[in-house]
């Protein structure tokens, strides 16, 4: 893949980066083809045609059937989003044609983007193996297709992006998530869009995001998902300590979920914040950019595949203690504080600002180490978890399995 | 947030009004240290060692005390933490997310 960025000539300022366009006037960073069963019935097949066709990507979970109401949509909206994220040029849905997930509708939402999305259910297709050629054959096809688009300039203000920290400890405070912070602020000055979730890992900390809420409704709202959250864990009669902070936090020197979220708030740098949206919602596009925040879970998986199906093209991911995650979607650059996991985990982490901690880096140049990544990726650079083959799927529940 | 850490430095205090430091480095029990508040640098002495990340106390903190790190309460001290005290779950809990103790109406 080719590393493409221009820059002007006026001071070097970098203008435009290569991307997809979409038929929508949306730009894509990668083209991928999707592959979307609709219930985990349909995943076997779906994973079937995945190792048929190469540079396909399927997202198997566990969802798409004895579900109702907010919880069903919920799931009918990751999967919709996730088709409708730019970095996706074409969809295949595999129904297995008796779930409460609508495969017709799904199909039809997706199409709004104008991409190219079929669909077919494996019991009237006759069984597993005609599913898998009917569903091979039509994935190869549209595949030929993706590959004959060309890349065009677009500009760096259509970039998108979600910032995320998992495996926290706690260098990811002192360090990694003021850095990405610092490169959220550069973004954002270059008319980029970003947006940062985790509600459960804003507790205690939610006044001091709500200061920079943009408005009255937003800083309301701010307060309104810390207090429904919360409200929960009473529900539960626990203490979120082992939950959340988690053992390995709690290893890494973080006691309380208060001084996880202190340190996690960091990474959405310091503009304001724009409007809190719901989970798996896209990213409103005024034209302007800004900072948003979703209403998140902190689940590394769930809360990063919200984001892809809220349209980032990828995502920043601080972490101290060292996880691989990736996205079926959008690539999840892997940033660090902790010098140590650094030098035991390089497969796995793309950008080391340790150096911050012993004084040989300030967070701005850690910021713009950060940036640099940004554009690199944006431009076709893989990021360890696309190398590794990482295509993390998960969606969030809000109700019981009926 | 501090620009930059100092070169060299053991640990880090992250807001002036703070009562704990992070060590920079796994540090030894009775092993001196000088923290930097602020403008001061302070002498203390270590009780415990510090594990990399981990936190200690830089002024004696009597049980119930709230406990502040970025400038903001990360919980209370759950018993008396003494000056140079490793603070972590043994000493110092969370004060919200607490469904156990909403369970017991306290």
């Amino acid at each position: 893949m080719v590393v493409a960025t221009k820059r002007a000539r006026e001071g070097e300022k970098l203008t435009t980066i290569q991307m997809y366009k979409r038929s929508n006037g949306e730009f894509g960073i990668r083209n991928h083809l999707l592959i979307i069963p609709t219930v985990i019935c349909a995943n076997q097949v779906a994973n079937r045609v995945m190792q048929l066709v190469p540079d396909s990507v399927a997202i198997p979970h566990q969802h798409g059937c004895s579900q109702i109401g907010a919880d069903k949509q919920r799931t009918f909206d990751v999967l919709a989003g996730t088709g409708k994220n730019p970095n996706v040029g074409a969809v295949l849905i595999i129904s297995l044609g008796c779930e409460v997930i609508d495969p017709a509708e799904l199909a039809r939402e997706i199409s709004r983007t104008g991409k190219r999305v079929e669909w077919f259910d494996i019991q009237s297709v006759g069984g597993s193996i005609k599913a898998i050629q009917h569903g091979t054959q039509l994935a190869k096809e549209m595949r030929a297709e993706l590959d004959r688009m060309e890349q065009v300039a677009a500009p760096l203000a259509a970039l998108k992006i979600g910032v995320k920290c998992g495996g926290s400890d706690a260098t990811s405070g002192l360090c990694s998530n003021p850095a990405l912070g610092a490169a959220v602020d550069q973004l954002i000055a270059s008319g980029g869009s970003a947006v940062i979730g985790e509600t459960t890992e804003i507790i205690g900390a939610e006044h001091v995001l709500a200061q920079r809420a943009a408005d009255e409704p937003t800083k309301q709202r701010l307060y309104d998902i810390v207090a429904a959250f919360e409200a929960e864990v009473t529900r539960m009669g626990e203490d979120m300590r082992g939950g959340n902070p988690s053992p390995g936090n709690i290893a890494g020197g973080l006691t309380t979920i208060e001084e996880k979220s202190l340190g996690c708030i960091s990474k959405g740098g310091t503009t304001p914040i724009k409007g809190v949206i719901e989970y798996a919602e896209a990213l409103p596009q005024d034209g302007q950019g800004g900072l948003y925040f979703m209403d998140s879970p902190g689940n590394d998986i769930e809360c990063v595949s919200g984001m892809a199906a809220g349209g980032v093209h990828l995502v920043c991911f601080t972490t101290g203690r060292g996880t691989p995650t990736g996205s079926a979607v959008v690539p999840v650059i892997k940033i660090t504080g902790n010098k140590q996991m650094y030098e035991r985990m390089q497969d796995n982490m793309d950008v080391d600002v340790s150096d911050v901690l012993q004084g040989g880096l300030t967070l701005q140049q850690a910021g713009e180490a950060i940036w640099q990544e940004i554009v690199e990726v944006a431009g076709g650079k893989l990021t360890k978890a696309e190398l590794l083959g990482h295509t993390e799927f998960s969606i969030n529940r809000i109700g019981p399995s009926l | 947030m501090k620009e930059r850490v100092e070169q060299g430095a053991a640990s880090i205090v992250m807001h002036e009004s703070d009562d704990v430091a992070t060590a920079l480095e796994s540090l030894q029990a009775e092993q001196q240290v000088v923290v930097r508040i602020g403008e001061a640098s302070i002498p203390m002495k270590l009780k415990q060692p510090i594990p990399f990340g981990h936190k200690f106390a830089i002024r004696a903190l009597p049980a119930g005390t709230e406990v502040r790190k970025y400038g903001e309460v990360i919980g209370r001290a759950s018993k008396a933490i003494a000056l140079g005290e490793h603070v972590h779950v043994h000493n110092l809990e969370g004060i919200r997310g607490r469904g156990d103790q909403a369970s017991k109406g306290g």
